[in-house]
Parts: structure tokens; sequence; C-alpha cells
């Protein structure tokens, strides 16, 4: 399998590439869709020449990326476009061999399920055979590297892709077992963007499962593991947070950088459901609907927990679903992350009904977007709800096939496991 | 003012100012440039007299600023019949007395050779005067005399605004005046006319805001001048039948004329920094009640006072609409269903094949694994006329143009010609794609495979009918009207040749052809085939100009977008 991920990796570096060499490129980077307050690379050269002029880069309210990021293109910023390229290069391969992994165990299990015949006949449908799981991987990190979204946000030099790097990576050792690689890169991931913190419970569970400790609240093992992997997470957050007020001598990147995600100032137009409400929005309710609209993220860990607790890698897909539809700033890039994970339950999507439909209006929605925008900032023809009512829209679609894939999900692994019929009618 | 003041100009004729008893001016301007023969000599050399109107201007007491401008068209231009252009733009801005300098707007007249818009400029210069003379301006007003009339337009914007989208080459403007806030563009080529004309169509099919065109109308029947649109008076007889197809015909000119995404005046290109403007076409005809240009300028005094108390720029009423008469309107709220219905037909279809593709396939062994298999080769399948009806697209936009100078090595064409000929040359070559495109896709296509590529295509239409309906309605629901029935019906298994025929009879480039005939036809100046084709050819000619020039995205689309989609449905005809 290394020679067509190869050659797949060959292929999204040349597309890439061309982008770049293209007058296309200054005109992707300006899109507000691709790039956000928080990610824009013209944010992080201004941060750069700030840093060098002698004066904190956060200074005019002007970049809001982490210490670490600035320190990082400081030596690298001739280097932008190889450096993104090969964030992209390594979000794939980290997919990649995650899924590999996830595969093996799958198929473990099923092999088990099936010897011990607790898979009833008509449920032939839902197994997957090896020959098809085969391919999964590699349709993985296929999606990832030639979804248009991820070719625009690498192109137009968003910081987004070093924060789906990081998400991968700590996907990757999540599902190899290896717990403190997995704290230290979700506290990192945390560390850039705070919404990642909701993958700890995902995290918790996986890991839990793997070392056979049972998810029990009334055990001390599992109370003990909680607190070892707390231990290493709050301890690497520590030790960033620490080093990040060592780079640049003073505390003044916290309110700047998450004060700026939690609180929202910016209200520049994107793909998000903030900007619009918070435009309209009397200064006396604001804080009120701030609270609401973030906890609206961490809200879901609980009963998505709960219910998928035995599927954890499914409440992952699930949880960076909900992160990048329901964050402050999100692009499309943090959309192209969750898509990536799509061919791995691809066996489930005969039974999405409105599968269809949901591609269509996101099809659609993504197509509207530059109109619209074209519309109303440059013919000065339509107004800003026009384009809203296309954010909404495009949400909508995405949080309908969320829901409808974990019902799905939920009713194919029950009907799986338990001795009645595949339940094909989901209603 | 009063009395009446003689004006020298050099070799001109004599300029009179008579008195008027309501209002203090009467400027008569004559520019008779066959008469004097210095003045030819000036006309060749610069084109315009800038010198002597950057006088009069500063006669008048305006700020007189010039712009000088270059650009060297991709190919010559048969219908202006121009090549390398340059030129000068001349403007005048009268400052307001009393108020902050912040909003301005504009009164334009296209200065060009011999005696088109002759009238124009004086009339324009005539208003200058007697608006520097009032007291109740609070905003700039700026006269604007441009040369070759749309460039000249286009880098006076440019230099304006500090944009430069066309790659054009003009000298920075001196003066501004701040933020435009309308504009109109005057077009008049004799001292007296029967009516004005209301021109509103402009780049891309935009339009200025409906109350614009409610503020002349109604302007023009407080004063009592004959108002048309489209060339074609109003009716009042709504309800019988030759009334109604009258107001049709007006609202298909204007549909025409919108869908051809062409500025058609020079406020066409104001529109797209977001500068409400019109043009204002001064038409003598065989009517026996003439109005004079002392009305003509109360008219304008008239609109620039309304203009001028303008608080916010024009946004209340609709800028999607279509006008059958100046005082009947058909807003976006009713004529987008009907697209909506057309696009519907698309979704349909693409739902009863998404329905024939995700039903079980009849039964095998192993059913899992072989649907798994036949997916991976039918992607390829489909990805392959894709790309290929792509590639055929760009060649269709990039190498009429750059490949002129080969052309014209083996053919003996003119330059346009050589253009347009290859255009035409391409396109029909990628009638021959499909039988090649087989043979490189090794085996025949299968069943499955002609319908994920329908599905794709299908929906790859609908979205871009409903994001062209959206920007230019017009072009949007011609080509709708022409490609829906055509996408919704065509499977490999309906006869080849009648449906071959229809596929081609509906193509974007006959529709071109029929919409020439069509336009003349609504125009009541039919023309006869060899014109016709003359003039289609001139059309595709303009339709490359402008989209070089001035950034008109039509061209593009239908080469790019458009020409690509129909040759998916090309191929799937001859899929097996």
């Amino acid at each position: 399998m290394a020679a067509p991920l190869t050659l797949l990796l060959i292929l999204a570096v040349t597309i890439r590439a061309a982008l770049y060499r293209s007058s296309l490129a200054d005109l992707i980077a300006e899109r507000v869709e691709v790039v956000s307050p928080l990610t824009a690379w013209k944010r992080v050269v201004e941060g750069l020449a700030l840093l060098d002029l002698g004066v904190s880069p956060y200074a005019g309210d002007v970049f809001h990326e982490t210490p670490l990021i600035i320190y990082l293109f400081h030596f690298l910023v001739d280097y932008a476009e190889i450096t993104f390229m090969v964030t992209d290069v390594i979000t794939a391969v980290a997919l990649y061999l995650a899924v590999k992994d996830y595969n093996k165990q799958v198929f473990r299990k099923q092999k088990y399920a099936l010897e011990a015949e607790r898979y009833p006949l008509d449920c032939l449908e839902l197994i997957r055979s090896p020959k098809e799981m085969y391919y999964i991987p590699l349709k993985v990190a296929m999606f990832y590297l030639l979804n248009p979204f991820t070719i625009l946000s690498c192109v137009a030099k968003s910081t987004c892709g070093l924060n789906n790097a990081v998400i991968a990576l700590f996907i990757l050792t999540t599902i190899k077992g290896n717990v403190l690689l997995s704290a230290i890169f979700l506290s990192l991931a945390t560390y850039q963007s705070i919404y990642p913190l909701t993958l700890c419970a995902p995290a918790l569970l996986y890991l839990t499962q793997r070392q056979y400790i049972p998810v029990n609240f009334r055990r001390f093992s599992f109370w003990w593991f909680v607190a070892q992997y707390a231990f290493m997470y709050l301890g690497s957050l520590f030790v960033m947070i620490c080093l990040s007020f060592f780079l640049l001598g003073s505390w003044d990147y916290l309110p700047s950088v998450y004060g700026f995600i939690l609180s929202v100032p910016d209200l520049t137009p994107n793909i998000g459901l903030f900007w619009y409400f918070f435009a309209e929005m009397f200064e006396h309710f604001r804080l009120f609907f701030l609270c609401v609209f973030q906890i609206n993220i961490f809200f879901y860990t609980i009963p998505l927990s709960i219910k998928l607790k035995e599927h954890p890698v499914f409440l992952i897909f699930m949880q960076l679903a909900v992160i990048s539809i329901f964050k402050s700033y999100p692009t499309v890039g943090d959309i192209a992350l969750y898509l990536a994970f799509l061919p791995v339950w691809s066996h489930l999507h005969r039974f999405l009904r409105n599968i269809f439909l949901v591609s269509c209006v996101l099809l659609a929605c993504s197509a509207l977007f530059p109109v619209l925008w074209h519309l109303w900032i440059y013919a000065g023809s339509a107004n800003s709800n026009f384009y809203y009512a296309i954010t909404l829209l495009f949400n909508v679609a995405q949080v309908g096939r969320t829901v409808t894939e974990t019902k799905v999900h939920l009713a194919a692994s029950v009907s799986g496991f338990v001795y009645r019929s595949c339940c094909l009618t989901v209603t | 003012m009063t009395g009446s003041q003689e004006i020298r100009a050099p070799d001109l004729s004599l300029l009179t100012i008579q008195q008027d008893s309501q209002y203090d001016f009467l400027f008569y301007l004559n520019f008779i440039c066959s008469q004097s023969a210095s003045l030819i000599k000036i006309f060749l050399c610069s084109g315009m007299p800038v010198d002597w109107l950057v006088k009069t201007m500063q006669a008048r007491g305006l700020e007189v600023f010039t712009q000088t401008f270059s650009r060297t068209l991709p190919f010559p231009d048969e219908n202006k019949e121009r090549y390398m252009v340059k030129g000068t733009n001349v403007y005048g801005i009268l400052r307001a007395p009393r108020a902050p300098r912040t909003e301005a707007l504009v009164l334009s007249a296209p200065c060009t050779q011999g005696d088109h818009n002759n009238q124009a400029v004086g009339l324009l210069l005539g208003l200058a005067q007697y608006f520097r003379n009032q007291i109740y301006w609070a905003k700039d007003i700026i006269f604007l005399i441009n040369e070759h009339d749309l460039i000249g337009m286009q880098a006076w914007l440019e230099g304006y605004h500090h944009t430069n989208t066309t790659g054009m080459d003009w000298s920075p403007l001196q003066g501004r005046g701040g933020s435009i806030q309308a504009a109109l563009s005057l077009e008049l080529s004799s001292d007296v006319i029967t009516s004005m004309d209301l021109v509103l169509e402009g780049l891309n099919g935009q339009l200025p805001n409906l109350d614009l065109a409610n503020l002349f109308y109604a302007f023009c029947q407080k004063i009592g001048v004959l108002c048309t649109i489209q060339g074609k008076l109003q009716r009042n007889d709504w309800d019988s039948v030759s009334g109604y197809s009258h107001s049709v015909q007006t609202m298909m000119l204007m549909v025409m004329k919108q869908a051809s995404g062409r500025p058609w005046g020079d406020h066409g290109l104001f529109l797209r920094y977001h500068i409400e403007a019109a043009t204002i076409k001064g038409i003598n005809s065989f009517r026996q009640y003439k109005t004079d240009t002392n009305t003509i300028g109360r008219l304008l005094e008239g609109m620039y006072r309304k203009l001028n108390n303008l608080l916010e720029r024009l946004h209340q009423s609709y800028f999607f609409y279509l006008m059958p008469s100046l005082s009947h309107f058909v807003s976006i709220g009713y004529y987008m269903p009907a697209f909506g219905l057309l696009a519907v037909i698309l979704l349909l279809r693409a739902l009863d094949l998404w329905v024939q593709l995700a039903s079980p396939p009849p039964g095998t062994e192993d059913g899992v694994v072989d649907t798994e298999q036949m997916w991976s080769p039918d992607v390829l399948s489909v990805l392959t006329p894709l790309v290929i009806s792509h590639l055929t697209g760009v060649a269709l936009y990039y190498l009429p143009i750059h490949f002129q100078k080969m052309a014209l090595e083996h053919f003996p064409v003119s330059d346009t010609e050589a253009v347009v000929l290859t255009a035409i040359a391409v396109y029909t070559a990628g009638l021959a794609l499909p039988h090649n495109t087989h043979r490189f896709v090794s085996g025949e296509g299968t069943e499955h495979g002609w319908r994920v590529l329908k599905l794709v295509a299908v929906l790859y239409l609908a979205v871009l009918l409903g994001c062209t309906a959206l920007i230019n309605f017009s072009l949007g629901f011609i080509l709708a009207l022409t490609l829906v029935p055509v996408a919704a019906f065509v499977t490999p298994h309906v006869p080849k040749v009648p449906s071959a025929f229809v596929l081609v009879i509906l193509s974007p480039a006959c529709t071109l052809l029929f919409s020439v005939f069509f336009f003349q036809e609504l125009q009541e100046v039919p023309i006869s085939f060899q014109d016709g084709w003359v003039l289609y050819l001139s059309v595709i000619s303009q339709g490359i100009l402008d989209h070089s020039l001035y950034g008109s995205l039509v061209y593009p689309l239908i080469a790019l977008l458009v020409y690509p989609c129909w040759l998916l449905f090309w191929n799937i005809l001859f899929w097996e």
C-alpha cells in the first residue's frame, strides 16, 4: 500500500505547488470562507514583522495565533509553502496509519463476533470484508488530500492546516494506544484552539477500553487512569503555556488568543454562526449569548459520550464535526478534517436516507458562498442576510448529516450485536 | 446671467447664450467638425479638443484635471475600428460651496469623433456653468468627458477607485471628489429631441436601483418630455392583446440586453463600484412635438437636485427587476420561481438517477464485494469525460486569442475573423470528442457508468445555472430554457440522430445565433441570414473583447463552465 500512497502524496503536492505558482493564490488567500482572523497568513506575517521590530506581536489586535506558531514561522517564513505542504502530508499519513490500525481492531472484533455467532443472518450486508477494508486507509488519505477544501486551505496558507496536523497526530497516537503522546498532542491541540478539549472524553474512553479497564465510575482503576491522563494532559499544557510566557516575556498572549476565541470580538463574516448574531445583538445581552454559544460546543460531549461509549473513534469523528460546525471562527479547513473520515463508515452510507439531499445542499452552498459574497460586497445588490442564509443552510446540512450518521451507526451497532433482524428501516 | 454672450472658439462656429425667461441660460453649442480644417487636425492629432475643453471648463469655475490612458486591444475591434487606443479624459469638479467634500455626483458625456454625441458635451458645459452659480449643492459634481467611451470610462473609474483589474495603463487622477453617490451619462446627437431613452443594463447584467429609473420617469412626466425604454413608447392598453405583446417585447429586449453582459451605455461600468448610474439618450425621430435643449437642461438640473438631496445611497428599491414598461416592473420575487421550477426538473432527474443507482444490483453470490468493485472503475470512467470536457473548455477560452498569429499565417482572414473563427472551430471540434474518449478508456461504458456521469452532469448544471441566475438572471434563464430539457431527456438509449440534432440546436452557440436574430426582430429591424451571420461573428468578437477590456463574465462562463457541461451531455448521448 506504500506505492499508491506515495503516488497520492506526489499528486497532492503537485496540485498544491501548481496552485501556489498561479495567480489564484492571492485570490484564495483573501476569501473569508478559507481564512479567518485566527488563521490568516497575512496576520502571521504582520505578527512576525512586529516581532522583528521588538514590539509584542499581540499589540494592535492583528495577530491571534499562539506564540509557538510565531516562533515556528520565525525560522520557517521563507519556506512557508513547503511547510504547509508538508503539514498536509503529515496529516494524511497520520490519518492513513490511524485508520489502518483502527480497521485491524474492528476486523478482529468482527471476526470474534462472527465466530461467536452473534450476528443474525440477515445482517450480512453490515459485515465488511477484508478486501473493502484494505482500501479504506488509502481512501481516507485521498479524501483528505484531494478535497478541494483542503487544497484551498493549503494554498491560502491558513494555519488551520497546522491545527489539523496536530489533531491527526493525536488521533494516530490515541489509536495506537500511546497514552503519553496522546496527552501531549491533545494538549498541543487545545493550546492552539480551545475546542479540542472536548476530545478528552473519547480519548479517555478509547484508551481505557484498549487497556481493558472497565468504564465504571465506581472502580478505582478507572479513576486512577483518568487521573494519570489528566496529569499528563494538564502538565504538558502547563509546560506549553509557561514556555510561551518565557518566549515572549509577557502574558498578553492569553487575552489575545484565548480571549479572542472565547469572546468573539471580530465579526468578519465567515461560514460560522456567530458573526451575524453578534452583529445584531444588543450589548446588554452579549455576554449571555456568548456563554450560550460557547457552552453549546462543549455541551454535546456528555450525552454523546454516554451514548457512544462503545464507539470512541466514531465519537471522535462526531466531536470533530461538532467543533467545526459550532466553533467561533470556522473555515473550510476544519470541515475537510472530519470529511476525511467518511470512508471509514462507508458501509453505513447505504442506510443514510438523506445523504443525497445533504450532499447536494453542501455542494450548492459551497458554490453559492462566493456568488453571494460578490453580490453583497461588490455588486451591492444583496446584503448580509443572503450570505448568512447560505451559511445557515450549509451548517444545517452538516448538522443533518452528522445526526443521521450517528443514528445509523447506533442502529447498525445495536442490530449487529443483538439477536434480532437488522433494522434496515431506520426511523 | 442676463444678456447674451458670444464666445469665439478657435475655428468653431458661433456659440450663443440666449436668455430664457424662467431660467438663466440656454447654452447652444454646435460642433461641426467637418467645417473646419483645424478642427479636423485637432481630432486627428488628439481625438478630442482637450485644451479647449480644459480652458472652457476653467472659465466656468471648475477645477479641471485630465487623465491619459492607453490600451492595446487583444485584436482589432471592427465595430468601433480601434486597436491601439490612446486617449485623454477631461473632468471638472464643481465643489459644493458649504459642504464637506465627502460625496460626489457624476455627469458624463462620451466624446467621440464625428457627429455622434456632439450636443451632449455642449449641454454638459452649459449645465456646468449654470450649476456653478447655485448655492444648494451639498455634494461635489464631477463633469466628466471621456474619450473612447467605455475604455476611457473604465480608465477613469479605475483611477478614481485605485483598482486595476483590466491591465490598462492610465495616469493617476490628480483631483477627486469623495465617494460617488450616483452618475448619469448623456448621449445627445441632435439639438432637438422627441423623446428621451433610458438605458439601465450594465456590465454583467447588473442594474441600477429601480428608484433611479422611477425618478427619471417621474421627472420626465412632470416636465412633459416623452420617456421611452428600449426605444419603445409606453402604451396604455394593457388589457388588449397587442398592448400586452408590446410589453412582452419590451421586456424580452431587456432580457436579451441583460443576458449579453455588456454595458449598454457608459453608465454600465459605474454599477460595479456600487454607484447607481443610468444612461440617458436623446432620440430624434419623426414626431411633430420636439423638445429643445433647454428643457433637457431643466430635466437634468431637476434630477441632480434630487440626487443632491440623497442622505444615503439608493438602496431602498429593487436591484433585480425586469421592466415591461417604465411604469411597470417585474421583481425578483415574481421571476425567480420560474427559474426555480426549471432547476427543480434537474434536481428531480438527479434524484431519480440516484435512486436507480442506489437500488441493489440484481442478485449475485457475493453481492457486497461486487458492488464495491463496480464503483472504482466507474469513478475513473466518469472522471475522464469530465477532465476532457473541461480541457476543451480551457482550449476554447485560451486558443482564440493566443493562437491568433498562427491562424493569420495559415488563413487569409483578418485579425478579428481569425479569433472568432478559431473559437467556432474549437467549439465544433469538441463535438468530435465522444468517439475519442471511448477509445481512450479501455472497454465500453457500462449502464452504471453513464448514469453516474449523468448524475454528476445534471447536478453540475443545476448548481451552475443557479449561480448564474443569481448574478445575471437573464443569462441564467436563457441557458436554463435551452439546456434543461436537453439535460433531462438525454440518455444513450434515445434515437441518436434526432437527439444529436436537437442537442446541437440547443447548444450555447446556436442559442446565441437564434438570440441575435430574435433581438433584431424585437427591435423591428429584421435582417437577412448573411447579415445575421456577420452580426453573430461580431457579437462573439465583442464578447471576447468585453471580457478582456472590462471584465465581463459571459465569455469565460460559457467557455469554461457551460460548454464543458454541454459536452458532458453530448458524451452521454454517444456513450455506447
